[in-house]
């Protein structure tokens, strides 16, 4: 026989036949399995939830129970919490796969290219063709309208914010932002109703939706960026300042550069938000089965006042188009945000 | 081209507080000037009155007279920005722009200031890296992020950026304090170089290299906290660490005080 190793002399490394491994585990889990299908067949207990809540409450017990006895208090509370943290993870990722997954199994039933390139002009009620070309075009037109007006906007604030304002005035600014945020979105439509579409007489279009969805991107644009360009450090100021730079361009040339990666991410976000707006759309640029390529003019769908209008419908083809309509929104989104994510990590490439 | 600094009177405020106070200097051109003294006694805050940094700090300001041969800084309808385009400055951490490459680094206050000219830039960068003595640790990757490389070599790339603009002052703020020995060792070297070219001011906490490095030696200190600080007296390096006239510059220099 060998000589003992170091290790087995470390009080609580070695004695490794006293640790609970993975198979002994998998037949605790086994077990408790199988008792508690037992227990459901023979007692009143019964129900697919309860079986599975059961399941879980019993393992964590006897899995706590049984390393308590074999392990000691320290690895049995290792493994209790452990378990209970991959429970929380669970608990969290469940929803939001199966919301993505169901959306896409239903959504790829009626996503094919005869439903991205017509919209529902001339269909009766029974009809179950048409597609969503125009509130792809609606959807895409508003919110890159709202995105060339909110960012540029947004970003001039966040500078005035953190760069030039004194006193009360940039009080009064922050305080303003401040409150846009917690503006709930049909408010945002309902004020551009009452001002444009009604009160200059200019009625439903792209462009009033674009203003509705401004009032909401624009205080998430502000404070994003504002919080970045106060993550630039002073001395980079500084640095440029003794280089002889005025400040604006050393906020051009300097601190914008160095905070454009979060400016990206931030701004992004605000755009994934408001692409899913629907309430504000319904009163700025409601509805038509008609495509309007005009931005400027005249009624506009756009994909989430699409879906609210199928839904409305209810018959199966309607409720096919909504879903097929909620996946292209999905994936919209989705490359939008991969793609800001992408920009971002390029930016933070070429500073390391 | 390099130009000798006349400060009379200077006192520099942080809002209502006094940072220093009374300081009257004379900074002669072509030399190494290092000012040395206790933390907080406003070595730092007199170094960025003399570029007009101290007045970018919000509420902060500055009375007195600083000139530049004949020129008075603070004079009425002097531009700062045109100020610190003729007095370059190096920080106590390497500050590199994290967005731009060693290249960009360098070209930064040319081109910022308007000159578009690739060859120019091109002989500019150059002259100014190799007078930073770092040409032939990058010249492979120029293109290359500044902020990758080593604190020394940053320090340095810091340097080149300061004086490509080609100023008449240099200052620098604890420039060695980062830094591993050997890269001491070279921005010492350097100085001497860059000194035949430019006035040089350097605030340092390190003795030895104050003796090292220069020609004349200024003590700053302050009677108490909350005080502003004072510029004790200002000689010759050999007079200040071998016979200073101030009791109190021999206690700070021998290490009885500070
Ligand atoms: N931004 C600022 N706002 C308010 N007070 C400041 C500021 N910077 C420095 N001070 C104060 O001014 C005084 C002088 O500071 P300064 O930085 O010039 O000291 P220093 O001699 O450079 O010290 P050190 O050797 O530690 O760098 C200190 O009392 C300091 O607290
Ligand atoms: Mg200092």
């Amino acid at each position: 026989m060998s000589a003992p190793s170091l290790l087995d002399q470390l009080p609580g490394l070695g004695d490794q036949a006293r640790r609970l491994h993975a198979p002994v585990r998998l037949a605790l889990l086994a077990l408790t399995v199988l008792v508690s299908l037992l227990l459901f067949a023979s007692t009143p207990l019964q129900g697919r939830v309860d079986f599975v809540v059961f399941v879980v409450i019993a393992f964590a017990l006897v899995q706590t129970g049984v390393s308590f006895a074999l392990e000691g208090r320290r690895h049995a509370l290792d493994r209790l919490v452990s378990l209970l943290v991959h429970l929380a993870l669970l608990a969290a990722v469940v929803p939001l796969v199966s919301v993505l997954s169901y959306t896409v199994y239903k959504g790829l039933k009626k996503l094919d290219g005869q439903f991205l390139t017509h919209n529902l002009t001339g269909l009766g009620p029974l009809d179950t063709n048409g597609g969503e070309y125009h509130a792809i075009i609606g959807t895409l037109e508003q919110v890159l309208m709202a995105t060339a007006i909110a960012v540029p906007l947004g970003l001039l604030v966040a500078i005035y914010i953190t760069e030039y304002g004194k006193g009360w005035l940039a009080a009064a600014v922050r305080f303003v932002i401040d409150v846009m945020t917690g503006i709930p979105s049909i408010v945002a439509g309902l004020f551009v109703f009452a001002f444009w579409v009604i009160g200059l007489h200019r009625g439903y279009s792209g462009l009033a939706a674009a203003f509705s969805l401004t009032i909401l991107m624009l205080p998430v644009v502000v404070r994003s960026s504002e919080e970045m360009i106060k993550l630039v450090p002073a001395e980079l100021r500084e640095a440029s300042y003794a280089l002889g730079l005025p400040k604006w361009k050393t906020i051009l040339r300097i601190v914008l550069p160095t905070a454009s990666a979060g400016i990206t991410t931030g701004t992004m976000l605000a755009v994934a938000r408001v692409t899913g707006e629907t309430a504000p759309l319904l009163l700025t640029s409601f509805i038509t089965p008609a495509t309007n390529t005009s931005p400027i003019a005249g009624k506009q769908t756009a994909i989430p006042t699409f879906i609210f209008s199928q839904i409305g419908l209810g018959r199966p083809a309607n409720y096919d188009r909504a879903w097929a309509a909620a996946l292209t929104l999905i994936i919209i989104v989705l490359v939008l945000y991969i793609s800001a994510r992408l920009l971002t990590r390029r930016n933070t490439l070429t500073r390391r | 081209m390099s130009k000798r600094i006349v400060a009379e009177d200077v006192n520099a405020f942080y809002g209502s507080f006094r940072a220093i106070a009374g300081v009257s200097l004379t900074i002669e051109p072509n030399t190494v000037t290092a000012l040395i003294g206790p933390s907080g006694c406003g070595k730092s805050t007199f170094l960025r009155t003399i570029n007009r940094l101290h007045e970018v700090i919000p509420g902060a300001r500055v009375e007195g007279k600083v000139m530049l041969d004949s020129e008075d800084l603070y004079g009425a309808g002097v531009d700062a920005v045109a100020v610190r385009r003729t007095i370059g400055m190096v920080f106590q951490r390497p500050n590199p722009f994290p967005t731009m490459s060693i290249y960009d680094n360098v070209a930064a206050g040319l081109r910022l200031n308007g000159i578009k000219n690739s060859k120019v830039l091109d002989e500019a960068v150059e002259r100014s890296l190799r007078g930073a003595n770092l040409w032939n640790e990058v010249k492979e990757r120029l293109a290359k992020p500044g902020a990758g490389l080593s604190g020394g070599q940053q320090q340095r790339l810091c340097i080149a950026r300061a004086i490509a603009v080609e100023p008449q002052v240099l200052l620098m703020d604890e420039p060695c304090s980062a830094l591993d020995p050997i890269s001491t060792l070279a921005i010492e070297d350097l100085m001497t170089d860059l000194k035949q070219r430019y006035t040089i001011v350097i605030v340092t906490h390190n003795m030895q290299q104050a003796a090292r490095v220069s020609d004349r030696t200024g003590f700053f200190s302050l009677e108490a906290t909350g005080e502003p600080g004072r510029l004790i007296e200002i000689d010759t390096t050999e007079k200040i660490f071998s016979n200073p006239s101030e009791k109190r510059t021999e206690d700070y220099i021998t290490g009885r005080f500070g």
